[in-house]
């Protein structure tokens, strides 16, 4: 697998709604002075006052795969414009797609899953959430897309932040947190983030994914000593009090996506094995993402899963480090989920 | 023993075809490269992305990334034949009388041979396009189906429905079948005069390449370690009927496949650059050529029925010789 990860080549999904700033980070990553080459692949050539001939325009395309199932969606389009730009890969390091507002940026990730031409040349590295914080409360409650994109991220950039008060921010910033608690936040002006924040993640390669993700699973425990830039700590009235095994859609108006965040010791791989599969079959039009970090009894490496959907990943990430405890952890982030039932299906998979 | 002349060019070769008797290799870059008493080059688009042989013109059509269409006859001459803006050229197939149809997302074009063009605008992206061997008609491979225009007249679009996403798009040369590829592994096919459904699955990867063996009998089709070869004799086409397996390699795929002129021969290229020649009635493989480096991704006889031009994704293309 690390042979064909050196040759594929990586992709960062932008989302957001629009006015959340999308046009300005693509042309800082088209603009700046990094010594890399990007194709972009929009849905209209726009604003982008950048001329590059490898901006591709492309008509959004969802195409339902024929397997009965509802949630396996590809992007039509980007299969084509994927094949077609890697005929001649010389030309860039990247591949950035910008996606429409109202995009579901499930088929766009399920495209680098799904599709074999596809993944064979390409992975998919990150997803990022552009947000409007003034606007992003008003987002919520007409519309399902903006939620999904958020609880879809890996990376929420926060921009405008400028434009509202640092109560209304810390709110925001909860909301987000709320909604995703394995994303990484950034509070930005004018999408003002590092562009190392953005491009190569690595967020959905699962030797790396969890290692630079201090958000997922520790935060739950450790609250004071995560790294986002410049925050205050108000949000933590919202994740700060819970459970770690606990649901917490209700809390905030207007979100409909939860996760539930599991841990538990050293897994039984028999019963652990089957029962993810299970999970994810059963409840996977539910899942939007799923990531873990897994014990399993007898095995001296630590076992990484993640997942779309239906769609898991999973594979030994590296060898548990003396002295770190062997602790099982899983978050589902999604809708309808049972975290009472999840709980407790989860914990009768560990080992005796 | 077939000898093999080798044309090592730098890139992914779209399409390997005879104009006159010279071997010419589209690549994706726009180059167009012969062996014509040597090796020379021409330039067609910036960015080439789909090519089609219209044999009756004995030329090669090519869209690409810059939205331009461009003619190429024998000599590497390339002519501008259209432009349809920025957008890119997805797909091209040549029809009757001169007529060229291309693709730029949800819309179908066609130029008829006095310059004249006509749009045809769809719900979704236009995946394929092929003519019918008959009369001034074409085929669009579409999500959920395919549509037949006739754009020389003003009738009204045959809609054909099948659900999942259609990519590629050929007619039987008697114009009686239709078939599409899709983007899960499976051809669909509808008899046209009664719109009887043909579903031919089983494929372990996508279908890329289709050939249509002399009179349209059997349907050669990679996808598969071996060419898969379907029935179309009957007057249902292949319904009922299993198809033929040629060529079958435990460890590779086929890519390409290209049906003899006028025998019941076809070349088979696979994934690890292997050419075969294999014959329908008992089976015989004979070697073409050894593993290069890339996929064979296209392949075409010439009318002496002697050679067979092919190209690959690595750009080690040639031209075998199987009378030598």
């Amino acid at each position: 697998m690390s042979d064909a990860q050196t040759t594929q080549i990586p992709v960062t999904v932008l989302t957001g709604y629009l006015g959340a700033g999308k046009t300005t980070l693509l042309n800082r990553i088209l603009s700046e002075n990094h010594g890399k080459r990007y194709a972009v692949i929009v849905n209209e050539f726009g604003e982008i006052g950048i001329d590059n001939e490898l901006i591709v325009e492309s008509d959004e395309e969802i195409y339902e795969m024929n397997n009965g199932c509802v949630c396996c969606t590809v992007r039509g389009d980007l299969i084509r414009v994927v094949e077609g730009l890697m005929r001649r890969p010389g030309r860039f390091d990247a591949i950035v797609i910008e996606t429409t507002g109202l995009a579901d940026p499930v088929p766009v990730a399920q495209t680098f899953f799904m599709d074999d031409d596809v993944r064979s040349k390409t992975r998919l590295d990150a997803v990022v959430a552009l947000v409007d914080a003034k606007h992003l409360p008003l987002r919520l409650k007409d519309s399902r897309e903006a939620e999904d994109q958020i609880a879809f991220a890996d990376v929420v950039v926060l921009n405008k932040t400028d434009l509202v008060t640092p109560e209304e921010l810390s709110k925001v910033e909860a909301t987000i947190r709320a909604i995703n608690p394995a994303a990484r936040i950034h509070r930005t002006t004018r999408a003002g983030v590092a562009l190392s924040e953005v491009l190569d993640r690595g967020a959905f390669d699962l030797s790396r994914a969890l290692e630079n993700d201090p958000h997922f699973l520790e935060a739950r425990d450790d609250h004071d000593h995560h790294d986002h830039d410049h925050h205050d700590h108000d949000h933590h009235d919202h994740d700060g009090h819970h459970h770690h095994d606990h649901a917490h859609p209700s809390d905030i108006h207007d979100v409909t996506v939860q996760s539930v965040s599991l841990r538990g010791g050293e897994m039984d791989p028999k019963k652990f094995f089957p029962w993810i599969e299970k999970i994810t079959q059963m409840e996977g039009p539910n899942i939007l993402r799923l990531k873990g970090i897994i014990a399993l009894k007898g095995d001296d490496e630590r076992y990484v899963i993640q997942g779309v959907h239906m769609i898991i990943e999973g594979d030994h990430q590296r060898a548990w480090k003396d002295g770190e405890k062997h602790e099982s952890r899983l978050v589902f982030i999604g809708r309808e989920l049972d975290a009472e039932r999840l709980k407790k299906s989860f914990d009768a998979c560990q080992a005796a | 023993m077939p000898t093999v002349a080798p044309l090592d060019l730098q890139g992914h070769c779209i399409a390997a075809v005879f104009l006159g008797d010279v071997p010419h290799f589209a690549l994706a870059d726009g180059t167009i490269h012969r062996l014509d008493h040597g090796h020379k080059t021409a330039q067609a688009n910036d960015g080439l992305l789909a090519a089609c042989h219209d044999a009756a013109n004995d030329r090669l059509i090519t869209g690409g990334e810059d939205g331009r269409i461009f003619s190429v006859t024998a000599g590497g001459n390339a002519a501008e034949l259209a432009s349809a803006g920025k957008k890119w050229i997805t797909s091209v197939a040549a029809g009757p009388q001169g007529a060229v149809a291309y693709a730029s997302g949800k819309i179908a074009f066609v130029r008829f041979s006095d310059g004249k063009t006509k749009e045809f605008l769809h719900p979704r992206s236009v995946e394929g396009l092929a003519f019918s061997p008959k009369g001034m008609r074409f085929g669009v491979a579409r999500y959920n189906g395919a549509t037949l225009h006739f754009p020389a007249a003003n009738g009204k679009p045959v809609e054909l429905e099948w659900a999942g996403a259609h990519t590629g798009i050929t007619f039987s040369p008697d114009g009686a079948f239709l078939v599409t590829t899709m983007q899960e592994n499976a051809l669909h096919g509808w008899k046209l005069a009664d719109g009887k459904h043909m579903r031919m699955s089983g494929y372990p990867g996508k279908v890329k390449s289709l050939s249509w063996a002399p009179k349209g009998k059997w349907l050669a089709s990679s996808g598969a370690p071996a060419a898969i070869v379907w029935p179309f004799s009957g007057k249902d086409g292949p319904m009922g009927k299993a198809p033929l397996e040629l060529g079958t390699r435990g460890n590779a795929m086929v890519t390409s496949v290209a049906c003899h002129p006028s025998q019941d021969v076809v070349a088979v290229g696979y994934d690890d650059g292997m050419v075969m020649a294999v014959r329908f009635a008992d089976a015989k493989e004979v070697l073409l050529r050894r593993p290069g480096k890339g996929a064979i991704t296209s392949m075409m006889w010439d009318k002496e029925e002697r050679r067979v031009a092919f190209g690959s994704a690595a750009g080690d293309c040639g031209v075998i010789d199987i009378s030598a």
